[in-house]
């Protein structure tokens, strides 16, 4: 039971890590006076509407004693009537309006709405150590624009000489929530040996402060499981190209999976620590040094199949993006 | 043709740069290739007096795609007449000029005149004020010439200023310059990469320390200045880099002067003792400049193409697309004109001499600079810092968030009503203060004199400075983390409204950086009045650097109707959704 609240109390936390930036995107928009102005006038209104806001936005800004210029209260009024008479384009007077609309919506697209595609291998790596040696891989192609993306994510591994033993594929969405976290939503695919599962998958992704990288999911399989997973991973610069990056990743699940092994609660904990070097950018040799433990029922459920749920292995791998 | 001394040696100089010059482009304009420019001004402009220079009513230009070698690699620059820069164009004040564009790329183009003023259809912004140049189609401008100064052209379309596509444009005045001089140099400055622009930035969005490799580390300190755990902790809990300095840095741009890089040795002849003109324009796409003659002093006579009275200085911070008129008067040795990057990753490099062939000590880079907590417009240090504080309003510190907690009055929209929290929005200064009396950043312990934006006024009294009846302001907004970049929060692409103005109406903008970058925020189709404490000699402006957290104001009276492009000009912050559109209607003057 201790496991189960445990494990409700670390997804709640994970998951509200960016409720205050929502909450403070709401704020901002109230406040923005200026936006509300501009908004009726493209209805087609003449006289823009006089609220407390402009008053309130004209003392908003803290003048600088001392400063040179800002003896002066000028006022931050809406614009004159007459600044909204005429054409909404002034071009579209000298060039064909096809032509104008056409490149009005380059210029929108050029100026902050073009997007991008980017090919990450966050880990490829082979795990050396006691019981069976194999390789790991995480990656990820996003692609899209600032706001919203769509991301494919892939993870698994694989002993050496029995192929896949775990494997997993994501098709997400992420929407940008504040300013340093995404919220990523979609379905998630496991592979493997054991019987397949396919989950729907509700997470957040981004930046929290002191510059960590966290991902916290919680997934529901068609057969009613509810699973979760936190990720926190922090580049410490040693040099400009040599990187030391600690790694914790964290298994959690609400029911006893049988079929996959899984106990309940806190099932495994990866931590380790890799050394790369940036040779570019974009290819980052590394090695470095995991210990790997399950827990509870999950290790019996390990160690019935001969694996050992507490090991510490060896890693060696490359870090890549195109 | 008669040929002065100066004419052979320039001539020779030329020569030898070609025959020696394995290491730059052969490629560069008749204007940087002579070397040197003469003086004009006692010659009408009649389109002869400048070897090289387009001058006259017709002028005809090419875009076209035309290889460029720099150290040894060739890229496909696009390229105005063949040539990077393309070349100058010189006009006089009071005449008309068609110039007629032809683009022969495959894609559309454009050219802007920079800083010029004239019917707002002539611009040269796609989408804003006319449709681009479609590939293989020629396109005419035609406005008359109505200023004075150093000004430049450039592409406003796909990221192709960064690829090359800009030149100077020099326009002499009717009635005579202000300050005589018998030479004149330009100096273009810009930066080169072989990555396109466009891929700098994709690089960027995955990853907005791609370039800087001049970061904080547990071995490094870069800046050399003491670097405690608190301030680990503080810069660690904001989730931003305190070297973030330039987004693109020397690790893939060669800095340039007039197309050549550093060791390339570019030179500019003189004679011992004359009065040499230096026209300095900053065409980079992403590089702020940090300029100095060691050895050589320098006076301002012009900022923007306005003339400025003359202010005697050692360096100057130019933004990008910002132009300066300096004066020297070299003795008989060789200078070195150092114009370092803004985060010291790099450096162009010119050389200024008597005789070709002569090159003067290049001193080393200087460490980066490292930002404070006045960049990030908390100010709380000791001095006037003290002061600032207690008589500001308090609200920003205090505002529901214990005061000190750094991390959550970072972004506090009490700060900055106007402003839209989005994702687009990591910070906002909890206290931008003026910092036009200020030096670009860097240059703060600097031992000799740095040009501040307060030196700037006019020669004269001006009686056209009238008050102001409205303020517009405009936060400029970003997050490095996502790499993006916007005013008041919003990007343009997420349908802004415009900024209206009416037609001859008077506004102040106060530009207030909610970032920790500078920013060069370029107004087309005006002429601004700065307001920087100058009382009736407030200088005239086109581009103005707004430091981290600093605020600036400038006037404007908005005299020609139209639609005007409002913009950040680093290249890829402007392409990330630093812009807007300045309206002024009515267009006929009278009432719609």
């Amino acid at each position: 039971m201790t496991k189960a609240r445990f494990l409700i109390g670390a997804l709640t936390g994970a998951l509200l890590i960016p409720a205050p930036v929502l909450a403070q995107d709401h704020s901002g928009h109230d406040m923005s006076s200026h936006a509300m102005d501009h908004s009726q006038h493209s209805e087609g209104m003449t006289m823009p509407s006089h609220d407390g806001h402009d008053a309130h936005e004209g003392h908003a800004m803290p003048m600088a004693p001392g400063a040179p210029s800002m003896a002066q209260d000028i006022p931050q009024g809406p614009p004159p009537p007459e600044a909204f008479s005429g054409p909404d384009h002034a071009a579209d007077l000298f060039f064909p309006g096809e032509d104008m609309a056409h490149a009005r919506h380059m210029v929108r697209h050029e100026m902050g709405g073009m997007g991008t595609t980017i090919v990450m291998l966050d880990r490829l790596e082979a795990k050396l150590g006691k019981g069976s040696d194999g390789l790991s891989w995480e990656g990820a192609l996003r692609t899209g624009g600032d706001i919203d993306r769509l991301w494919i994510k892939s993870e698994g591994e694989a002993a050496f000489g029995e192929g896949i033993e775990d494997a997993e594929v994501e098709v997400l969405w992420g929407h940008a929530i504040g300013a340093w976290f995404d919220l990523q939503a979609g379905v998630r695919q496991e592979l493997g040996p054991d019987p397949d599962r396919t989950q729907v998958s509700l997470g957040v992704e981004g930046l929290a402060p002191y510059m960590f990288d966290i991902s916290a999911q919680a997934f529901l399989s068609t057969k009613g499981e509810l699973t979760a997973r936190i990720e926190a991973e922090t580049d410490q610069r040693l040099t400009q190209r040599l990187i030391l990056q600690p790694r914790a990743e964290a298994l959690f699940s609400a029911q006893r999976i049988a079929d996959r092994g899984t106990g309940r609660g806190l099932t495994s904990l990866e931590a380790g620590v890799r050394l790369r070097y940036e040779f570019a950018r974009q290819f980052a040799p590394y090695v470095g040094v995991e210990w790997q433990k399950k827990f509870g029922s999950t290790a019996d459920y390990a160690r019935a199949v001969g694996d050992d749920p507490d090991r510490v292995v060896a890693v060696a791998g490359l870090r890549a993006w195109f | 043709m008669f040929q002065t001394p100066h004419d052979r040696r320039a001539l020779l100089a030329g020569a030898l740069t070609a025959g020696g010059g394995a290491a730059a482009s052969l490629l560069f304009p008749h204007w940087a290739r002579a070397q040197t420019h003469h003086h004009h001004s006692a010659h009408p402009a009649t389109g002869t007096t400048t070897e090289g220079a387009l001058s006259g009513e017709r002028i005809a230009l090419n875009i076209a795609r035309t290889p460029f070698t720099l150290g040894g690699r060739t890229a496909s620059a696009t390229t105005v007449n063949g040539t990077v820069p393309g070349p100058l164009i010189r006009l006089r004040e009071g005449q008309d000029v068609e110039l007629a564009v032809t683009n022969h790329l495959d894609i559309d183009s454009s050219i802007h005149w920079h800083g010029i003023l004239l019917p707002f259809q002539m611009d040269g912004v796609p989408g804003v004020t006319f449709p681009g140049i479609a590939p293989h189609q020629t396109f005419t401008y035609r406005f008359p010439v109505r200023q004075s100064g150093t000004y430049w052209y450039h592409s406003h379309s796909g990221g192709q200023e960064g690829t090359g596509l800009f030149g100077p444009l020099v326009i002499d005045p009717a009635h005579g310059e202000r300050v005589e001089t018998e030479r004149e140099m330009i100096l273009m400055l810009s930066d080169w990469s072989f990555t396109p622009p466009m891929e700098i930035w994709r690089k960027l969005k995955a990853r907005p320390d791609y370039y800087n490799f001049q970061q904080q580390a547990l071995f490094e300190n870069p800046s050399g200045k003491p670097w405690t755990q608190e301030q680990k902790l503080a810069w660690g809990r904001m989730r931003m880099s305190p070297m973030d300095i330039a987004d693109v840095t020397g690790a893939t741009y060669t800095y340039l002067i007039n197309g050549q890089g550093p060791d390339a040795n570019w030179t500019g002849l003189f004679r011992p003792g004359e009065r040499v003109r230096l026209r300095v324009i900053n065409a980079s796409a992403m590089t702020i400049f940090n300029l100095r003659i060691p050895g050589l002093p320098f006076t301002v006579i012009a900022a923007d193409g306005s003339d400025v009275a003359p202010v005697e200085t050692d360096e100057i911070q130019i933004g990008v697309a910002e132009t300066y008129d300096l004066v020297v008067t070299p003795d008989e040795r060789a200078y070195s004109v150092i114009a370092e990057s803004s985060d010291r990753s790099g450096f162009a490099r010119a050389t200024l001499a008597p005789r070709a062939g002569m090159v003067a000590p290049a001193p080393p880079l200087r460490k980066p600079p490292r930002l404070t907590m006045k960049d990030m417009g908390m100010d709380m240090g000791s001095g006037s810092g003290a002061m600032d504080h207690s008589g500001h309003d308090m609200d920003g510190m205090d505002h529901g968030n214990g005061g000190m907690e750094m991390n959550h009055s970072m972004r506090d929209p009490a700060t900055a009503p106007g402003v839209e929290l989005t994702p687009g929005v990591d910070m906002l200064a909890p206290m931008p203060t003026d910092r036009t009396g200020e030096r670009g950043l860097g240059l703060d312990d600097v031992k000799h004199r740095v040009l501040v934006y307060t030196d700037l006024q006019t020669p004269e009294d001006r009686d056209d400075l009238i008050p102001p009846t409205r303020e517009i302001v405009v936060h400029l907004t970003g997050n490095m983390e996502r790499y993006m970049w916007s005013f008041d929060g919003r990007r343009f692409s997420e349908m802004v409204e415009p900024i209206r103005l009416a037609h001859n109406e008077r506004v102040r903008f106060t530009l207030v950086n909610e970032t920790m970058m500078t920013h060069p925020i370029h107004l087309h189709g005006f002429f601004f009045d700065l307001v920087n404490g100058a009382g009736t000699r407030r200088p005239r402006k086109h581009t103005v650097s707004v430091l981290p957290a600093g605020k600036v104001s400038f006037d404007v009276t908005a005299d020609t109707p139209g639609d005007w492009a409002f913009h950040c000009h680093l290249l890829l912050h402007m392409m990330s959704g630093m812009f807007n559109v300045v309206t002024v209607r009515p267009m006929d003057g009278g009432p719609a």
